[in-house]
C-alpha cells in the first residue's frame, strides 16, 4: 500500500477516531466516576476513594482530548475551525466543566472544612456529567446537518444557535453518551474498590447499561427512519487539493444507512455495542470487572464507530448548504502535513501507550477506606 | 465587514486567557527542574531532608500545575472557537507542533505527574528520580512545541499560499522546526521559567530564614535556587529575545518599535533608556541614548544598521502596492480564470498577499482602494510605539533587578553567609513578583508587537476571527475572567497557606509547627 493522498485523508479519518475513541475510553470512566461520585460516595472517606481511583491517572487521560484537539487542528483545519466557532457555547460549557477537574482533585482535599469539600464535590461532579453529555449532543447534532456555510474565501459562517442544539435527537444522543461513560466509570470504579462501594459500582452499572441499551436501540431507529442522511451526488478527484466547495450533495432520509447497505457487515459494529453492553453487565454481576471494563471499553468503540461510519465521509454535514458539508475529502490539510503527522502518530502514539501502561501496572490494586486513612495527609 | 469590536474583544480574550495561563507555565517550567534537582541530591546522598525538599517544593508545584493545565485546555481550542479563519488559513502548518505538543510533551508530563505524587512507595528510588526528571524535561518539550508554533507566526518560513484551498500549506517542515526565531524564543522562555521556578524557591526560603524556622531546609532550598536562578538569570539576559528580531521582516518592525527608532543611524545604533516616543511626529523626546548599544544587542555587529520605522514605513507601501495586484490576480483565479499567465503572475505577486490583505479593513474590494485607504493600511503596519517602548523597559528592568539578587544570593550562599544579609533576604522575599512581570511583559512585547498581524505578513489581525457577535464574545469574556478570578483567588490562598506554613505541611513530625506544636 502506497501512501497516496487519497490513502492518507482514509488514514486521517481513522487515527482522529482513534484519538476520540481513546478519549472516550480513557477520559470516560473519569467522567463517568466524577458524575457518580456524589451519589456513590456517601461519606467524605467514600468520596476520596474515588477520587483517588482517578486521581493519579486522570490528567494523562484528559491528554487523549488535548491531543485530539491538537490533531484535529493540524489534519481537518476547516474542521476544527468551523465546528469550534459553530458550537461556541457548547465547547465553552465543555471547557468550563473541565477547568473544575485540575482544581477540584488537587485542592480539594486539602483543607478539612466539610464545606469546602462538598462544593470541590459537587464541582467535580459538574466536571464529569457536563462534558459526558454535551459531547453525545454535539455528536447527535452533527448527524442531524449543522447550518453553515462558506463565503468564496472559505470563511465558515454558522447561523444556528446554542439553544438549537437542544433538539430532541440532540439530547437523546446526549443521554446515550452518558449512560454509556457511566457505566464505563462504574465498571472501573467495581475494579479499583471494594465492599461497599463495589456494590453501588454494580447497580451503576446495571442501570446506566439499562437505559444505555433502551436509548442506542431507539437512536438508530430514528436515524435510519427519521433523520435526513447525506449523500455526495458528484464531486472531483478524491486526491485533489481540498475545497469543500466543490460537490454536490443531496439529502434523504435514511441516508445514512447507506454504508451499511453496501457493507452489511459493518452492522457488527453498532451490534458490538449492544452485546459488549450486555457482557459488561453480566461481567460486573459475575465480578469479573476486569474483563467488564474491557467490554464496556468495546462498547464505547463501537457507538463512537457507528456514528462515523454513518456520516463517512461526512465529518461535518451542513443543512443550509448541504453543497458546503465538510467531508474527508475537502476539508484535510495537505498531503506533506497528512504524511508528516501520519508517521508521527505511528511512532510516538505506541510510546505514549506503553508508558501510560506502565504507569496504570504501577498503580495497580485497590483503593480503600484504610489506605485512604493511613494516607489522609497526601491522597487527593 | 468585520465589526472591529469582535475583533478587539477577541484581541482581548485571547490576551487576558493566553497571559493568566502565562502565569502559570513558567513556575512549571522552571520549578520542575529544581524539584529533578533537590531529588538528585536526595537520591546521590540519600539525605532524608532532599526528599523532603523535593516532596514540599512539589505541594507548591501541584497547586500551580493545576491552574496552569486548566487555563492550558482554553488555548488549545481557543484559536477554532474565536480565531476560525486563522486556524483555516495556517492550520495545515501551526496546527502541527500544536498536534505534537500534546503527543510528544503533554502526555508524557500529565502520565508522569501522577506518578511524582504518588509514586513514592511504589517505585524505586532511581525510577522516582527518572519521572521527575521525565516530567521536567517533558513540560521544557512542552514549551519547545508551542514556541514553533509561536516562532512561526512571527516569522513564517517553509510555507506557501495555495489559491486552491484559500490557505497557507507547508513547504518545508524542517525551516519551520528549525526557524530561528523559534530557537531563540525557546532559550529565552524557559530560561525566564527558570528565573521564576527559582525566585519563588528563593523568595520563600528567605521567608523561613527570617522568621528563623526550619534553617537547614530553608538555606538548602535557597543554595538551590540562587545557583539555578543566577544561571537562568544569565542565559535570559545574554541569550536574550531581540537577538531573533533581525530574522523576519516584522521582526525588524517589532524591534525598531519597542526601541522607538523611527530612522535608519549609520550603524551601530544607540540605545534609548529613556524617552517619550511620539508617533504622531515619529520622534522620541527627552532621550538619554547610550551609543552603540542598540547596534550591538539587536544585530550582535557594529556594521549592520538597524532599519528605521520611517524606511520600514515607506517600503511598506510598496508591499501594498504589490498585494493590491496579489489580490486582484487572486479574484481571476477564483473566478476561474486559471491560465498560465494568471498563474504565473500570481506566484510573483502573492508574497505581498497578506499587506493587500490589510486594506480589507478599510474596503472590501482591495484593487480599487483609494490613496487614503493606502496610507492608513500603511500606518496601520506599524505598532503602537509608546506601549511597546515602555513595557520592553519594564521587562529589562525586572531582569537587571533578578540579576542584581541572584548574583549577590549566589556569593551569599557559596561563601556561607546567607544568614548574615537580612537585607537580602528581605529583598528576595519582596522580589517574587518580579520573573512573573518580567514573563507576563515579555509576552506583551512579542505579541502587542506583532500587530497588525496574526501572521507576519500574512494574515492580517482582522482578518482571522471567527464570525461570531459582540454580544457572543461579551458573554464568553464574562464568563472567562469571573471564573478564572475565583479560581485565581483560590489558588493564591491555597498557595499563600501552604508557603507560609512550610515543610510542617508534609506531616512528618520534624518540622518547625508540628515540633512546638504551633499552628498555621
Amino acid at each position: 500500500m502506497t501512501l497516496d493522498y487519497e490513502t492518507l485523508k482514509v488514514i486521517w479519518w481513522l487515527f482522529i477516531g482513534i484519538l476520540f475513541i481513546g478519549f472516550a475510553i480513557m477520559d470516560g470512566f473519569d467522567l463517568g466516576i466524577g458524575t457518580l461520585l456524589p451519589f456513590i460516595g456517601k461519606t467524605d472517606e467514600e468520596r476520596r476513594v474515588l477520587l483517588n481511583v482517578v486521581g493519579p491517572t486522570w490528567e494523562g487521560n484528559q491528554v487523549w482530548f488535548v491531543t485530539a484537539g491538537g490533531a484535529l487542528f493540524a489534519a481537518w483545519p476547516q474542521v476544527y475551525a468551523t465546528a469550534f466557532s459553530g458550537f461556541y457555547f457548547a465547547l465553552l460549557l465543555i471547557l468550563f466543566a473541565l477547568f473544575f477537574r485540575p482544581v477540584g482533585f488537587d485542592y480539594r482535599s486539602k483543607l478539612p472544612d466539610p464545606r469546602w469539600r462538598n462544593a470541590w464535590d459537587w464541582g467535580l461532579f459538574i466536571g464529569g456529567m457536563v462534558p459526558a453529555l454535551v459531547f453525545g449532543i454535539a455528536f447527535g447534532n452533527l448527524l442531524q446537518g449543522v447550518p453553515f456555510h462558506f463565503d468564496t474565501d472559505l470563511r465558515s459562517y454558522y447561523t444556528g444557535s446554542f439553544w438549537g442544539l437542544l433538539n430532541p435527537f440532540g439530547i437523546l444522543a446526549g443521554l446515550i453518551s452518558l449512560s454509556m461513560l457511566i457505566m464505563q466509570g462504574a465498571i472501573y470504579l467495581q475494579l479499583k474498590t471494594e465492599g461497599v462501594i463495589a456494590e453501588r459500582s454494580k447497580k451503576a452499572i446495571f442501570w446506566s447499561g439499562i437505559i444505555f441499551l433502551i436509548l442506542f436501540l431507539l437512536a438508530g431507529l430514528w436515524l435510519a427512519y427519521g433523520i435526513d442522511g447525506y449523500r455526495i451526488v458528484s464531486m472531483g478527484k478524491l486526491d485533489a487539493a481540498p475545497n469543500p466547495l466543490g460537490k454536490i450533495v443531496q439529502t434523504e432520509t435514511g441516508a445514512w444507512m447507506d454504508n451499511y447497505s453496501y457493507f452489511s457487515w459493518l452492522f457488527m459494529v453498532p451490534m458490538m455495542a449492544i452485546i459488549m453492553t450486555i457482557f459488561t453487565m453480566l461481567l460486573s454481576r459475575l465480578n469479573k470487572p476486569g474483563l467488564g471494563f474491557i467490554t464496556s471499553s468495546l462498547t464505547v468503540t463501537g457507538v463512537i464507530l457507528t456514528a462515523g461510519i454513518s456520516m463517512y465521509p461526512f465529518i461535518l454535514p451542513s443543512s443550509s448548504s448541504p453543497n458546503s458539508s465538510l467531508t474527508i475529502w475537502d476539508s484535510s490539510s495537505s498531503y506533506m502535513t497528512l504524511k508528516a503527522l501520519f508517521w508521527s502518530t505511528v511512532v510516538f502514539l505506541p510510546i505514549v501507550i506503553m508508558y501510560t501502561s506502565w504507569v496504570y501496572r504501577v498503580l495497580r490494586g485497590k483503593v480503600t477506606v484504610k489506605k485512604i486513612r493511613e494516607n489522609t495527609h497526601t491522597a487527593y | 465587514m468585520i465589526s472591529e469590536e469582535v475583533v478587539d474583544l477577541s484581541r482581548l480574550q485571547f490576551a487576558i486567557t493566553a497571559l493568566y495561563h502565562f502565569l502559570f507555565v513558567p513556575l512549571t517550567l522552571g520549578l520542575s527542574f529544581i524539584l529533578a534537582i533537590m531529588e538528585s541530591s536526595y537520591v546521590m546522598t540519600g539525605k532524608q531532608i532532599y526528599k523532603d525538599m523535593t516532596r514540599f517544593w512539589g505541594k507548591l508545584f501541584g497547586i500551580n500545575f493545576a491552574l496552569g493545565v486548566t487555563t492550558g485546555l482554553t488555548l488549545e481550542f481557543q484559536f477554532g472557537t474565536n480565531w476560525a479563519y486563522y486556524s483555516h488559513y495556517v492550520g495545515d502548518i501551526f496546527g502541527v507542533p500544536l498536534a505534537l505538543e500534546g503527543l510528544v510533551a503533554f502526555f508524557l508530563e500529565s502520565t508522569l505527574i501522577g506518578l511524582f505524587f504518588f509514586g513514592w512507595d511504589r517505585l524505586t528510588r532511581v525510577q522516582h528520580l527518572a519521572c521527575t526528571w521525565l516530567l521536567a524535561l517533558a513540560s521544557n518539550m512542552s514549551a519547545l512545541m508551542i514556541l514553533i508554533a509561536n516562532g512561526w507566526m512571527q516569522n513564517p518560513i517553509g510555507a506557501e499560499f495555495n489559491y486552491e484551498t484559500m490557505r497557507m500549506e507547508v513547504s518545508s517542515f524542517s525551516e519551520v522546526i528549525f526557524n530561528p526565531v523559534a530557537q531563540v524564543k525557546f532559550v529565552h522562555t524557559v530560561a525566564a521559567g527558570y528565573c521564576t521556578g527559582a525566585m519563588f524557591v528563593l523568595g520563600i526560603s528567605s521567608y523561613y530564614l527570617l522568621n528563623r524556622r526550619d534553617q537547614a531546609f530553608a538555606i538548602r532550598s535557597f543554595a538551590i535556587a540562587a545557583a539555578f536562578g543566577f544561571a537562568g538569570v544569565m542565559s535570559v539576559i545574554v541569550l536574550g529575545d531581540e537577538s531573533g528580531y533581525t530574522a523576519g521582516e516584522v521582526q525588524k518592525v517589532k524591534l525598531a518599535a519597542v526601541e522607538a527608532e523611527w530612522e535608519t543611524v549609520e550603524p551601530p545604533a544607540a540605545f534609548t533608556i529613556f524617552g517619550l516616543p511620539d508617533q504622531e511626529k515619529m520622534i522620541t523626546e527627552h532621550a538619554i541614548k547610550v551609543p552603540w548599544l542598540l547596534g550591538l544587542i539587536g544585530t550582535r555587529s557594529i556594521e549592520h544598521p538597524i532599519i528605521g520605522i520611517k524606511d520600514i514605513l515607506e517600503a511598506n507601501e510598496q508591499k501594498i502596492r504589490d498585494g493590491m495586484v496579489a489580490y486582484g490576480l487572486l479574484q481571476q483565479l477564483k473566478s476561474g480564470q486559471k491560465d498560465d499567465n494568471t498563474k504565473a503572475q500570481f506566484e510573483r505577486h502573492k508574497k505581498d498577499l497578506g499587506y493587500g490583505l490589510l486594506l480589507k479593513k478599510y474596503t472590501d474590494n482591495v484593487v480599487d482602494a483609494t490613496e487614503e485607504q493606502i496610507q492608513l493600511a500603511k500606518k496601520d503596519t506599524v505598532p503602537k510605539v509608546a506601549p511597546l517602548f515602555w513595557v520592553f523597559r519594564i521587562m529589562v528592568a525586572s531582569g537587571f533587578t533578578m540579576l542584581l539578587i541572584f548574583g549577590i544570593a549566589f556569593y551569599a550562599s557559596s561563601t556561607q553567609k546567607v544568614m548574615q544579609y537580612r537585607w537580602l533576604l528581605w529583598a528576595a522575599l519582596y522580589a517574587i513578583p518580579l520573573p512573573w512581570i518580567a514573563c507576563e511583559m515579555g509576552w506583551i512585547v512579542a505579541e502587542y508587537g506583532r500587530q497588525p498581524w496574526t501572521i507576519s505578513g500574512i494574515l492580517p489581525t482582522h482578518l482571522s476571527v471567527s464570525t461570531r457577535t459582540s454580544g457572543d464574545l461579551f458573554l464568553s469574556l464574562a464568563g472567562f475572567i469571573g471564573f478564572y478570578t475565583l479560581l485565581f483567588i483560590v489558588e493564591m490562598f491555597l498557595m499563600f497557606k501552604y508557603a507560609r506554613l512550610g515543610p510542617s505541611a508534609l506531616h512528618t513530625g520534624r518540622y518547625y509547627f508540628e515540633k512546638i506544636g504551633g499552628s498555621a
